[in-house]
């Protein structure tokens, strides 16, 4: 992230509008998505929840784009990215955005620092620079004692927390996180949602969390829910998650 | 992600499952074992024989036989009596039938041929140091009927003088020590007698001039004797009243380049004049390629097996790496969700089939090389003691390269299925993957 070329706090990092994705065709033609819209505003931090099968990790999909939409448009800085090429956006998604998934993805047989440098390795980053900059990311989430580790040597929470290492790596301006928690006991869960939102209020990282935890959905700066393919409810900022995330 | 950086990860992803890789690459490794060896031993023979050629040739010399008979229409020929004889026994050199004193006087008149002279068979009973020896010092000799063709690999003294009236005869290297003589230098210039029978049955005795001791080769067996000393055995051994009859002639050129050198215009000219006068021309390099071209197809047959079992290998390959886009499925949603592009995923995978290729056929060629090596080693010591200059393998760097070129790129080939299916994988469904 480039904090100079950034656009101020407040505008749409993602504009998402009229969005429709169709599963299938026939008999079997499923609608994940029937036309929703929405705006991520930079540096807020958005909770999209729903039971499963509601069609809030197609949303997310489409948002962090890893896939496309069949009908609407999504825009990233105001630019629409229906016409952009695959490079584009393997770029976008590479410099932009960061992932957390529920299941760690983390290769058993690499250390912790080649897991976590992964999208420095993607983005062809010299070798000497990314073991720098992922020395300084597992410094900063305490972990450089286990960067010579084997990833699944480590505990489910510090698991989690190299995963989020990885996330940001690239110094992304989003982060999308799905379930972050949900492999993770209570207070390890507590642990990586700290660190999470700590990460949105220092850093200004905008935050797109997929969960249907209503803890985790409660702590975020804003929710919509989704049902069969549509946005049901949006709830603005609760003042109590604000000042609980400023206490701390 | 940087093309060093694909090639380290491809090359580690080969590695992780050791086993798997080693069993994979071990099956290449047979093909590329093969490979290397039959080209290792097509490489040495032609080679031998190459070097053969080099000792033989004097390049301006033809053999001439009659053309092979191209006459299919049906039936049997009719009767010529002035048309050729046929020969009583097959003969290496030419064709069944024999060439006549009518073909001799055609090939004389054609530009360039500079005099012609017929091959003409004769056998010595024995050979020995001296006139006066007595039944035990005398030896068994061939006369090689082609020593007129051209040179041999002399240890000692010259060549023979096919157009010098003298009787002159080229000994073989082994023949020195048997006939008294204390060297090969000492030989040179020694007169020998030579017992022969002739057409009556009666025994005879010529004697001759040593000019040179020549080393045991392939190609050329026995002793050789020039011209003059063939046409006395051979007057005396014909049989009275009966028409002379040829397997072979050997028509000496005579060049139009500069200093009488004869050029490849001058030969194939007189290979177009022969077969206008129904005869064959051959150069001694045309005889030999025949050899060449046996050798090749048969190190062609047996580097067919290779590559049969390296088909098998590159089955192997796919099978592997299949597995490995299986068990990386995960890993490829990922990277493709980091922004890793489909070809570089492509890549990654093709490459890992083009390292086990590599460490396949470079393990299988280097073990080849030391084992022909010993065997070669071995082989000259004992079987091929009698042929000097033989080196039953011969290992050129550049044919060894190319086998493992050949092997990765066939490992690669093996690659595309498995490495286009990781490709265009879907992340999102690649990251569900369970």
């Amino acid at each position: 992230m480039t904090p100079a070329a950034a656009p101020p706090r407040g505008a749409p990092v993602i504009r998402a509008v009229d969005l429709a994705k169709t599963y299938g065709s026939g008999e079997t033609r499923f609608d994940a998505l029937k036309g929703v819209s929405l705006d991520v505003q930079h540096g807020e931090s958005l909770a999209i929840v729903g039971r499963s099968g509601s069609g809030k990790s197609t949303l997310m999909h489409l948002l962090a784009l890893l896939d496309r939409p069949n009908a609407g448009r999504i825009e990233v800085d105001g630019e629409d990215v229906a016409g952009a090429g695959a490079r584009t956006l393997n770029r976008l998604r590479n410099e932009r955005f960061g992932f957390v998934f529920q299941q760690f993805f983390l290769t058993a047989q690499q250390s912790v620092l080649e897991n976590v440098t992964l999208p420095l390795l993607v983005a062809g980053v010299a070798p000497r620079e990314r073991t720098r900059r992922g020395m300084a990311v597992l410094e900063s989430l305490g972990l450089a004692d286990k960067a010579k580790n084997r990833a699944t040597d480590l505990s489910g929470g510090q698991k989690q927390r190299v995963v989020i290492a990885r996330a940001l790596i690239n110094e992304p301006d989003v982060i999308f996180a799905d379930e972050p928690t949900g492999n993770l006991d209570t207070a390890t869960g507590r642990q990586v949602e700290d660190l999470l939102f700590g990460l949105q209020r220092d850093r200004g990282i905008t935050l797109v969390v997929v969960t249907h935890d209503e803890e985790l959905a409660a702590r975020c700066d804003r929710r919509i829910t989704i049902a069969d393919g549509r946005i049901i409810a949006r709830t603005d900022a609760a003042a109590s998650v604000v000042t609980e995330g400023a206490a701390r | 992600m940087r093309t060093a950086d694909v090639i380290t990860t491809a090359t580690r992803n080969a590695f992780r499952s050791r086993l798997r890789t080693t069993l994979t690459a071990l099956s290449l490794f047979v093909g590329a074992f093969t490979l290397t060896l039959t080209t290792a031993l097509g490489a040495g023979v032609n080679d031998y024989v190459t070097k053969q050629v080099e000792t033989l040739s004097t390049g301006d010399v033809l053999l001439v036989t009659p053309a092979a008979s191209t006459d299919t229409t049906d039936g049997p020929n009719e009767y010529d009596p002035d048309g050729r004889q046929q020969s009583g026994q097959a003969n290496p050199l030419g064709s069944g039938t024999l060439l006549n004193d009518d073909d001799l006087e055609a090939t004389r008149a054609i530009a360039c041929v500079d005099r012609v002279e017929p091959v003409r068979q004769i056998s010595v009973d024995w050979i020995a140091g001296d006139a006066d020896a007595a039944a035990d010092g005398r030896y068994e000799l061939d006369v090689n009927p082609t020593s007129s063709i051209g040179r041999s690999d002399l240890v000692a003294g010259a060549q023979l003088d096919q157009e010098s009236g003298d009787l002159q005869i080229l000994l073989p290297e082994d023949y020195v020590d048997a006939l008294g003589f204390s060297d090969a230098e000492d030989a040179v210039g020694a007169t020998v007698t030579l017992g022969y029978t002739d057409a009556a049955l009666e025994e005879q005795t010529v004697e001759a001039e040593v000019v040179g001791v020549a080393r045991t080769s392939l190609l050329a067996a026995g002793s050789g004797v020039n011209q003059a000393l063939t046409d006395e055995i051979a007057d005396a051994q014909a049989v009275p009243g009966q028409p002379n009859a040829y397997a072979v002639a050997v028509a000496y050129l005579e060049g139009s380049g500069a200093d009488g050198a004869v050029t490849a215009a001058d030969v194939d000219a007189v290979k177009a004049d022969l077969a206008d006068a129904d005869l064959a021309g051959q150069t001694v390099e045309d005889q030999l390629g025949v050899i060449q071209t046996v050798i090749t197809g048969i190190i062609g047959v047996l580097s067919a097996f290779a590559v049969v079992a390296l088909i098998a290998a590159s089955f192997g390959i796919v099978n592997t790496l299949l597995m490995s886009v299986q068990e990386r499925t995960r890993e490829i949603g990922l990277m493709k969700a980091m922004g890793m592009s489909n070809g570089r995923v492509f890549g990654l995978f093709s490459l890992e089939a083009v390292v086990i290729g590599l460490l396949g056929s470079a393990i299988g060629a280097l073990a080849a090389i030391g084992v022909g090596t010993a065997i070669s080693a071995g082989a000259a010591s004992t079987v091929l003691a009698d042929l000097p200059g033989l080196t039953l393998l011969l290992f050129e760097p550049a044919t060894v390269v190319t086998v493992i070129v050949v092997i990765m790129v066939i490992a690669f080939l093996s690659g595309v299925l498995p490495a286009r299916r990781a490709a265009r994988q879907d992340p999102i469904e690649s990251l569900r993957y369970e």
